[in-house]
Parts: C-alpha cells; sequence; structure tokens
C-alpha cells in the first residue's frame, strides 16, 4: 500500500516538472502586464493582439504551409518509395534503407548546415523553397520507415493473387497495398506534419529573405522578451492540439471496440 | 510485378542522392579545404579546420558537451525507468491516458518550453518570488550550468520514459510469474528477469536523449545565457557569426563521428519502434 502511495507521489512530481512551465505560459497569456514576473491583472488583449501583429501572422502562416506541403509531398513521395525499396533486391534495399537512416542519426543542425552549404554552393536563393525542399528531405525518412513495418506485414500473396486473378498492377496498388498500409501511411503523415511544424534547427539554417517560421520568430524574440501574444497564440495551438488528440483517442478506441464485437 | 515495382524507389534514390549524399560530401568538403565556400573551384586543400579543433579552449567545448550530455542522459534514466516502470504496471485501460498525459507537453513548441524555463528561474522569476515570500534571498538560478542540465532532462525526458515503456509492456507476464512460482521475490524478479529484458529499450531510450543533447545548441543558449557553449553553439556561430564556414565543417564532421563511433557500442538500437509508438 505504501508503495503504491509512493509511485503516486512520484508520478506527481514528473508530472508537475512538465506542466509547470506550460501552466506558466497559458497564465501569462491572460496577464496585463508587459513583464514576465509580474501579474497585473486579467485581459484578453494578447488574443487580440494576435489578429493585428503581421510577423506573427505571417509566421503562422509560413509554418502551417511548410508543414502542410512537406507532409503531403513527403507522405506520397515516401509510400511510393517504401514500395519500390521493399521490392528491391537484398542489396539494393539494404544501402537504401542505411542512407535513408542517415537524417535520422544525424543531429538536425549537421542535417541544417549541410542543406544550407549545398544551396549556398547551387547559388539558390534561400527562402521559402529551400526551406520547403529541407523538410521534405528530413520527413520522408520518417514516412518509410513507419510505412516499410506494414508491407513486412502484409500477406505476399495477396498482391500476387490480385495480379494472378486479372487486375492490372496499378489497380492493384491502388485496391490492395494500399488500403493494407493505410495505418503506417496515416502514421508517417502525422509524424511529418508534428515534425515539421515543430522543427527549429533545419529550418534555422535553410531559410532567408523574411521567410520565418513560429520557432525561428520564438528564438530571435527570446533574448529580447517574448511578446505575451506568442503565449497567446501557442496556449490556442496547445489547446487544439489536445482536443485533436482527446477525438483521435476516442475514435480508436471506438475503432477497436468495434473491430472486437465483429469478431465475435 | 517485383521488377516493375521496384522502379518506384528510383526517384528517391536521386532525391537521395542530391538531398542527403551529396550535402554530406560537401561538409567534408569544405571541412578539408580552405578558399571561399561561394566558389568550389577556387578551394584549396588544408588541414587548417582540423588543426584548430586541437587548441584546447575547443577542445574543453568539446569535451563539455559530451560530459553535460552523459549526465542528463543518466538523469533521465534514472528518473525515467520507474515513470516506465510505473506506468506499465498499470491496467490497460489507465496506462494510455497516463502515457498520454505524460507525452502531451511535447506538443507544445519545444522553443517556447524553454523560454517558460527562463521566466520560472530568472532572477526576478517565479521561484525567487516564491522563495522571497520566505524570506529567502534571490538566488542565480540561470543562467548555469544545472539550468541547461535541467532544460535538457526537462526537453529529452520524454524519449528516455517512451522506449522504456514500450518494452516493458511487451514482457511475457508469464515470464514473471515462472520467476515468482520459482521462489524469486519482488526484487529478484526485478533484477533478474524485468530489468534485463528490458535493456534494448533502455538502450534505445539512451541513443534518443544523448544525441540530441550532445548537438543542441538552443538549451545552452537559452538557459546558460551564452556563457555554457557547446559544440553545437560552435558550429552555430561558425555559420552566423564567425563566417568561418571551413571550421564550422570540421566541428560537425567530428560531431558526426563521434556520435557514429559511440552508436557502435549500443547493442542492437530501436529508434523506428520507440518513435512509431509515440502513436
Amino acid at each position: 500500500m505504501v508503495g503504491k502511495f509512493l509511485q503516486k507521489v512520484y508520478l506527481s512530481i514528473i508530472f508537475i516538472f512538465l506542466y509547470a512551465p506550460i501552466v506558466v505560459l497559458v497564465v501569462f497569456s491572460f496577464n496585463d502586464s508587459k513583464s514576465r514576473g509580474r501579474w497585473g491583472g486579467f485581459t484578453l488583449k494578447w488574443y487580440a493582439d494576435l489578429l493585428k501583429s503581421s510577423e506573427i501572422r505571417s509566421a503562422l502562416y509560413y509554418t502551417i504551409l511548410v508543414a502542410a506541403l512537406a507532409a503531403i509531398i513527403a507522405t506520397i513521395a515516401g509510400t511510393f518509395a517504401a514500395i519500390g525499396i521493399y521490392n528491391m533486391g537484398l542489396f539494393g534495399k539494404k544501402v537504401m534503407l542505411n542512407i535513408n537512416y542517415l537524417p535520422v542519426l544525424n543531429p538536425d543542425i549537421v542535417t541544417g548546415i549541410a542543406l544550407m552549404l549545398l544551396f549556398v554552393s547551387m547559388k539558390m536563393q534561400l527562402g521559402f523553397i529551400t526551406m520547403l525542399i529541407s523538410h521534405i528531405t528530413f520527413n520522408i525518412p520518417y514516412v518509410i520507415l513507419s510505412v516499410m513495418p506494414k508491407l513486412k506485414q502484409m500477406n505476399k500473396h495477396l498482391p500476387e493473387a490480385a495480379l494472378d486473378l486479372g487486375a492490372t498492377p496499378f489497380y492493384t496498388l491502388r485496391k490492395v497495398i494500399i488500403p493494407e498500409i493505410m495505418p503506417g501511411i496515416i502514421t508517417g503523415a502525422m509524424m511529418a506534419f508534428t515534425l515539421s511544424i515543430d522543427d527549429f534547427v533545419i529550418s534555422f539554417f535553410t531559410t532567408g529573405s523574411g521567410v520565418s517560421n513560429l520557432s525561428i520568430v520564438i528564438y530571435s524574440m527570446a533574448r529580447k522578451g517574448i511578446k505575451p501574444s506568442i503565449n497567446a497564440l501557442s496556449s490556442i495551438m496547445f489547446v487544439s492540439v489536445i482536443l485533436l488528440l482527446i477525438l483521435i483517442n476516442k475514435r480508436q478506441s471506438k475503432g477497436a471496440e468495434s473491430n472486437i464485437e465483429k469478431i465475435r | 510485378m517485383k521488377n516493375r515495382a521496384k522502379l518506384l524507389a528510383y526517384p528517391y534514390a536521386v532525391w537521395m542522392a542530391i538531398f542527403i549524399v551529396v550535402p554530406l560530401l560537401l561538409v567534408f568538403v569544405i571541412s578539408i579545404t580552405e578558399g571561399n565556400v561561394r566558389d568550389l573551384g577556387s578551394l584549396k586543400l588544408s588541414t587548417k579546420s582540423y588543426a584548430k579543433f586541437f587548441d584546447p579552449m575547443y577542445m574543453s567545448i568539446i569535451w563539455r558537451s559530451f560530459y553535460l550530455a552523459f549526465i542528463s542522459t543518466a538523469i533521465c534514466l534514472v528518473l525515467g525507468y520507474p515513470v516506465a516502470y510505473i506506468i506499465a504496471k498499470e491496467k490497460v485501460s489507465r496506462r494510455n491516458g497516463l502515457l498520454m498525459f505524460f507525452l502531451v507537453p511535447i506538443w507544445m513548441n519545444f522553443l517556447l518550453r524553454t523560454y517558460a524555463w527562463m521566466t520560472l528561474l530568472s532572477k526576478n522569476g517565479i521561484i525567487n518570488k516564491f522563495l522571497g515570500i520566505f524570506g529567502i534571498e534571490p538566488l542565480n538560478l540561470m543562467p548555469s550550468t544545472g539550468a541547461v542540465v535541467m532544460g535538457m532532462v526537462y526537453n529529452f525526458l520524454p524519449f528516455m520514459v517512451l522506449p522504456i515503456y514500450t518494452v516493458l509492456t511487451k514482457i511475457d507476464k508469464s515470464v514473471v510469474e515462472a520467476a515468482m512460482d520459482l521462489g524469486a521475490g519482488k526484487v529478484g524478479v526485478f533484477l533478474k528477469v524485468i530489468f534485463p529484458l528490458s535493456i534494448p529499450g533502455v538502450f534505445s531510450g539512451i541513443t534518443m536523449v544523448y544525441m540530441p543533447a550532445v548537438s543542441t545548441f538552443v538549451i545552452s543558449k537559452l538557459l546558460g545565457g551564452g556563457k555554457e557553449l557547446l559544440i553545437g553553439n560552435l558550429i552555430e556561430q561558425q555559420f552566423t557569426v564567425q563566417g568561418d564556414w571551413h571550421f564550422g565543417s570540421a566541428l560537425s564532421i567530428i560531431l558526426m563521428v563521434i556520435i557514429l563511433i559511440s552508436m557502435l557500442f549500443m547493442p542492437g538500437n530501436d529508434t523506428e519502434e520507440g518513435g512509431a509508438s509515440m502513436w
């Protein structure tokens, strides 16, 4: 009994440690004082300010645009690449998967400067396009890594049967393979989107000419003092993520239940 | 089918060559040359950048980065293993909720969370205000080495807990029961059965924490106030302030090589599984 109690206390302390800064951020987004040590009364003005600040609006726009485009492109490219790699010979597969693993293993800062050196030596102007290419490049490996296990789990004879029964390769891909590996594709897409939306280091080195995402804006503000409207924005984003997670969780547990019923 | 499906991999092979292999080769080429980076033809071979690395000042910064990353990884392991163990022991229905509660903070921008710690730790910050109520003089909590280590532990703790948790939940319950039937006590079961079986998770947790910790430049800059230089800061400065891209590249190559060497000592790391179980 004492053991159980101690475990609860321990977990609570860890949770306080994890949530303390987040509570601070959310509370200070309602603070009617610019300094971050003092409480100046309740206000919603930072939320109203959000709509006015063009710097934050443009950062939010680029963050979401890059994350959405990079996630979509990486998911499609990564899924096809995974199917291709799966069908390669042993040697080719090994080489491809090892190179694919490099951006996952390498520290972000190395990936960032490596891409920057490439863009600079190709005389490309750093900006939106270079940032998008970089995000696609670091997203695809994660898509492949989450699609690959699903391909391995798939019954090998399933696509063969489809082909024997007269389906064209494209039809087999569309109606047999893709539905089979769909959970992996969705996981990969979600991972790509979140990695991209949260990325700082790689974006920092590969963007330029007035194109910044939220992380870069926060970084440049951090030492002068962050505008409380950033706190407001992240509180909104945080709450929407939590709502989304709860929704997904509900749907998944419902799905699991109905699956069990089907089996019965 | 097999022969034609293989073709789907070729576009990505080209993409990988251009955006993964060539950039890394460029880093290597620039690290062993000197001259104007914007004009690749004019570069001349040189070992200057690697010679610079042996300067005691830089050596001590690099040593510090690995030392601080090591300390943070150790703290993450000590704090994180019990968390993974406690959550894994819960009933399945409670388990998922607890795990999600644990992972939700990752969804807030990492820079903002670090910035929030500045609000908590600074001289006029909340912790010092709180201590002030009891008449305690304001402490110099930040900038400091301790604050940097705390920032690393805070940001990377979930990456330690997740793989350990995944491995723990996969342990076959009957193995534990067998050990108990054969007379092992609680401590014995943990030390002789559960812990050895969870070693793969521990190793992948260690890699997932150590790697970002050793290469970070944001945490050390924000919580260390520019005095706590790490190898990441050194690299960043070469590219943004100093303009010595050759030295910056050499440092990156050194960082990569040291990480690859330490990976060799890590048997069977399963980052693939740890990452996927986040969902």
